[in-house]
């Protein structure tokens, strides 16, 4: 189970790998902290609007007809907890790298994947009213925001 | 109180638990999953009646579907005209008189009317003058009547096309129908008429691979296209062998060297185009975006609590909110005006074009009176035949350009072209043989 061994570290050796360890954790955690990193565990909209580049997005938002009964993550991610939280991560990533190398479209453009969510999630809460005229089997489906590309937040 | 477990057997017995109320959680949540799906198959469809096999009557279909139905059986109703269409019956050939001597020596030039709704496929087809001037073969029925399909099975596809008209009508009472374009059992958007399924093959497209966007188009092409009589059995064709453009339309015509009747003034081997709506529409920005018929001329409506596909088919200048502004956020008055002014100068080009064609007409009659031979006047004749079998395929189209502004133009364009080059050509041919008799004096 447990092998001792010994290593041979003088008091100040260890004293200054701990102070080096101190300064890093510290400093992350400010970054963490400056960067708002615990709002994204949230729902609030605000969160996204951490980057600025989500600025028109938000204020489309804010004067559309979903303002009032949806936020970004109703829309943008899975209703399940561990879907919800598997696209949290891997969005959060791509838009962390894309935002902090700057290297993503302008004006920005939804990708396949996302859209796939955003759609599923239209027929999710509409179920009813879609009922007719919805199919979701291969080649069956037609895309809500084809036509009503404004209830979000404006194309 | 005395210690019942020991610390070990109360960990398992919690551990139990604990997986007991996760595995009932997830039980009764596959359950309400179930009932919840059995439900929504119990709703939809709502079924009444059980359709019977090969059942045509919209309204027996409409017992399961009422909110389609009322909507489908609105097509009865005339909800007037548009600028240019609508669904009044009015004479064409009143209005635009110069129809009759473009068409000299075709059925057309008899009767051309505005065409009712999808009600009236079969009854209109029965009353035209066209079906009584000319033998017309049991092809019309593919698109004329619901019970084409039937017909097909019972009779075989050749003998359909190619049994006199007359013969068969009695065995057609319904026009458009639910079966037409819907699969009985699910509902599902199917091609039902050969002839555009023979054309689509022949064009390389697998028609088992279109999506549901694309049926929703699809199932419209099956009658509203420009079509032909092949051979001797009239087997009903479609001329896209090429492509779907007019130039592609009459090279296959010119390959086949077809053509649909003489031209009573001039003796041009001329082609009549009918409703080429899938055609023209085919090269516009709408079918570009992925934009079907269906989402403009039955475009989603709400009924109650759900939405359902508008089933009265018909002008969306009469269902502007619907048809248009979903997509195009712009006042209901823009949005007609923009239309008008695609259509309006579509319809300024239309009648510079047919300007042309008479004075085409009005030269190659001349130069027949001053004694010119076929074979003098082929070139004339061909360019007639071409430059009016453009104006036709715009003519004849029902959106006065609207399905595709720039091709509709640019068809034009050529239309007045050729035909003022056939006026050119009839007059040298003139000039040609009184330079003739001038030299032999």
């Amino acid at each position: 189970m447990s092998a001792s061994f010994k290593v041979n570290v003088s008091f100040g050796m260890l004293s200054l790998l701990v102070a080096v360890l101190g300064i890093l954790v510290g400093l992350g955690a400010y970054t963490f902290v400056y960067a708002r990193g615990f709002s994204y565990f949230s729902d609030d909209p605000k969160a996204c609007l951490n980057c600025h580049v989500m600025r028109d997005a938000f204020d489309g938002w804010r004067h559309s007809s979903h303002r009032s009964v949806a936020t970004c993550n109703d829309c943008h991610t899975p209703h399940t907890f561990p879907g919800k939280w598997l696209v949290k991560g891997i969005n959060g990533w791509n838009h962390s790298v894309a935002f902090t190398t700057g290297d993503f479209p302008d004006p920005i453009r939804i990708r396949e994947f996302n859209a796939r969510i955003a759609q599923q999630n239209c027929v999710e809460c509409h179920e009813v009213l879609v009922s007719q005229i919805h199919r979701s089997g291969p080649h069956q489906e037609l895309s809500c925001v084809f036509c009503h590309g404004n209830v979000g937040h404006g194309r | 109180m005395r210690q019942m477990f020991s610390s070990r057997q109360l960990f398992i017995y919690v551990a139990i638990f604990v997986v007991a109320v996760a595995l009932t959680a997830v039980a009764a949540a596959l359950l309400v999953n179930i009932s919840q799906r059995r439900l929504e198959a119990e709703q939809y469809p709502l079924k009444v009646v059980e359709i019977p096999k090969g059942e045509l009557d919209p309204a027996v279909w409409g017992k399961n579907f009422p909110h389609q139905y009322d909507r489908f059986i609105k097509t009865k109703e005339d909800y007037g005209q548009t600028p240019y269409g609508g669904s009044t019956p009015y004479n064409k050939l009143e209005r635009y008189p110069v129809l009759k001597r473009l068409w000299a020596g075709n059925p057309f030039s008899v009767d051309y009317n505005e065409e009712r709704g999808h009600y009236y496929a079969q009854i209109d087809q029965r009353e035209t003058k066209r079906v009584q001037v000319v033998k017309q073969p049991g092809a019309c029925l593919n698109c004329h009547a619901a019970e084409a399909p039937q017909l097909i099975a019972e009779l075989g596809w050749e003998t359909l096309n190619k049994t006199p008209y007359d013969e068969l009508k009695a065995r057609a009472h319904l026009g458009t129908s639910c079966a037409d374009c819907h699969d009985p059992e699910t509902m599902e958007l199917v091609i039902t008429r050969p002839a555009f399924r023979n054309a689509m093959e022949q064009r390389g497209i697998d028609l088992s691979k279109a999506s549901r966007q694309e049926m929703r188009t699809y199932v419209c092409a099956q009658c509203h296209v420009e079509y032909y009589f092949l051979g001797e059995n009239k087997i009903l064709t479609f001329p896209w062998s090429h492509g779907l453009t007019i130039n592609d339309i009459e090279q296959h015509y010119d390959d086949y060297g077809f053509k649909d009747w003489t031209h009573q003034e001039t003796g041009a081997p001329m082609i009549k185009i009918q409703h080429p709506e899938f055609e023209l529409w085919s090269t516009g920005i709408h079918a570009r975006s992925g934009v079907a018929c269906a989402d403009c001329h039955m475009p989603f409506m709400r009924v109650g609590g759900v939405k359902i596909s508008d089933h009265w088919v018909r002008s969306p200048l009469v269902n502007l909110s619907q048809a248009c502004q979903t997509c195009h956020r712009w006042p209901e008055e823009e949005l007609r005006t923009r239309v008008a002014i695609i259509q309006d100068t579509t319809a300024r080009l239309l009648r510079r074009s047919e300007e042309a064609l008479v004075a085409a007409i009005d030269a190659i009659v001349a130069a027949r009176a001053a004694g010119a031979t076929d074979e003098e006047l082929s070139e004339a004749l061909n360019l007639h035949r071409a430059a009016q079998m453009r104006w036709d395929f715009i003519l004849s189209e029902n959106s006065t350009g609207f399905h595709s502004p720039q091709e509709a133009a640019r068809v034009l364009a050529e239309s007045i072209d050729l035909a003022r080059q056939a006026e050119l050509k009839a007059q040298q041919v003139i000039a040609g043989s009184e330079r003739d008799l001038l030299t032999t004096r």
